[in-house]
């Protein structure tokens, strides 16, 4: 079953058509990746899910069509830790962690535990303010604070941007974590192919706003224009 | 220079009188910091809706009321119309340039006004505060009990305030959505109420600022005109986009300016405003952000 099903999306900024009916699904539980070149319309794609862009089509999740509201997108149950990550900077670690969970009713000291479980720098780094941190800490936050959202799917843009392959191991695994502990779904935009499609079970790929191939982790490596494209070798 | 003969004394009760000065310019500065962090916008309507409310708490009381019955009922009033001249008035210009919403705030309060002259007439009003003008002595410093009123008031409601912004959800989602707005909405904070909110708040401080110096002043439509714009002055002072600066602020403004009538011959009661401007002035030539005013850091 399908937590999420994107339906003929399109999505525009101005007079710029980004998306040309996008159509994608992500399994109860699925890992699945969007491969593209810059422009290719990632990260829109996982805008117009979230409502921060203007879109057309249906988007469906758990079965109920998706209000376009991003505040009631996160209500709905969807974390979307976007470009940048979208961390408050003037804020404190604690207070970052603490709006993660704003959607709902959770007890944040037991929640914010298990994220020190996995980011233990979090948690030496909880008073200070978030704009402070390292890119690599701060990857470690908009995980953390998704995690405090504790949400059916999560969509993630670029992880592994601009990090060292140590901090971005840490952050695949607590992704992993997260999908059998809560039984999350992800959508994951992820400029690097290779790191994208080990960890995920399928993946899409955008070449100026449409799907051009889809299929398996495994169909996508045997694909010799992917290969070519995408994967380097 | 100092003209007069000078008692330690009387510089106590001079820093009193500053103090609670500076409480009311505090307490009015905070409600236009709040709203000028989630809106970017001076709410030059700020004073008129103060003393609007605090005419409302002089009805009730007429009606037979306490003060201390009127109190609450005002505050109540005062949040509700705050919220409501959010949605209304300034919600649909949301995106408007500053600029408009500057102008329909300076209407706002030249509406408010006109209302206030229409319905309670233009005569000054004695309004019954609920604190005695006796003194009583502080150590040796004989200080009136309704300056100390003031200031308990005002600074017990700055406190409140701020606990509620540090500790609860409710107030971090209010200062989340000042601070950045785009990620508010995505941890599914609902921003345009918190602005709102934000209005409720501001108004609700003003009402306070109203009610407490209106025993002190006389009632009139335009009574919180000077005191808004000392307000303004020490929003600038403590750096426009902190709440703490505010307070600071004021408080020092209020101090500086009684210490500087009083004992600086030349100023005496008049020159006080243009006084106070003037050491703003240079303290923003040496920190343009104010006392408080920081720049985010942020490291890439």
């Amino acid at each position: 079953m399908s937590v999420l099903e994107l339906h003929n999306v399109e999505a525009r900024y101005g007079p710029v058509q980004a998306l040309h009916g996008v159509s994608l699904n992500v399994g109860d539980g699925e890992l699945v990746a969007v491969l593209g070149a810059n422009g290719a319309g990632k990260t829109t794609t996982l805008r117009a899910i979230s409502g921060t862009v203007r879109r057309s089509g249906d988007v469906v999740f758990a079965g109920r069509k998706l209000p376009r509201r991003p505040d009631a997108t996160a209500r709905a149950g969807i974390a979307h830790v976007p470009e940048g990550r979208g961390t408050f900077s003037e804020l404190s670690v604690w207070e970052n962690l603490r709006l993660g969970a704003y959607a709902r009713r959770a007890n944040v000291k037991q929640e914010a535990q298990r994220v020190y479980k996995f980011f233990p720098r979090l948690e030496d780094r909880r008073d200070q303010q978030a704009g402070t941190l390292s890119g690599g800490e701060q990857q470690m936050l908009a995980l953390g604070r998704a995690m405090m959202a504790r949400p059916k799917l999560l969509l993630l843009d670029e992880p592994s941007l601009g990090l060292a392959p140590i901090v971005v191991n840490q952050i695949f695994e607590a992704l992993a974590r997260m999908k059998t502990d809560d039984g999350m779904s992800v959508l994951v935009v992820e400029q690097n192919a290779n790191l994208a499609l080990a960890h995920a079970a399928r993946a899409y790929v955008l070449e100026v706003g449409n799907v051009v191939v889809e299929g398996t982790s495994d169909e996508l490596r045997a694909n010799e224009s992917v290969r070519k494209s995408y994967l380097g070798y | 220079m100092l003209l007069y003969a000078f008692t330690w004394t009387e510089f106590a009760q001079q820093l009193a009188a500053g103090i609670r000065e500076g409480a009311i310019y505090a307490g009015l500065a905070l409600a236009l910091v709040i709203i000028y962090r989630s809106t970017r916008v001076i709410n030059f309507a700020q004073g008129e809706m103060a003393t609007f409310t605090t005419f409302i708490a002089w009805s009730l009381m007429n009606h037979g009321l306490s003060f201390w019955t009127a109190f609450p009922v005002v505050l109540v009033i005062a949040f509700a119309g705050g919220v409501a001249i959010e949605r209304v008035l300034i919600r649909p210009v949301e995106n408007a340039p500053v600029l408009t919403i500057v102008i329909i705030t300076l209407g706002l309060a030249l509406l408010l006004n006109g209302l206030m002259s229409v319905i309670w007439g233009g005569a000054n009003r004695q309004f019954n505060g609920p604190f005695s003008t006796r003194t009583i002595d502080v150590g040796s410093v004989p200080i009136s009990v309704q300056d100390i009123g003031i200031v308990a008031v005002s600074v017990g409601l700055v406190v409140l305030l701020a606990l509620f912004f540090r500790f609860t959800k409710l107030g971090l989602a209010l200062r989340a959505a000042a601070v950045n707005p785009e990620s508010s909405r995505l941890a599914g904070i609902r921003v345009g109420w918190m602005l709102a909110l934000g209005w409720g708040i501001a108004a609700v401080l003003g009402a306070v600022a109203g009610m407490m110096i209106a025993p002190v002043v006389f009632l009139d439509p335009n009574m919180m005109q000077t005191i808004l714009l000392y307000a303004f002055a020490a929003a600038v002072l403590g750096g426009l986009d902190s709440p703490i600066g505010a307070v600071v602020g004021g408080i020092l403004l209020g101090v500086t300016i009684t210490l500087l009538g009083r004992y600086v011959g030349f100023i005496g009661s008049t020159l006080k405003l243009p006084a106070a401007l003037l050491l703003i002035l240079v303290l923003l030539l040496v920190r343009p952000g104010g006392l408080f005013g920081r720049v985010a850091v942020r490291r890439v």
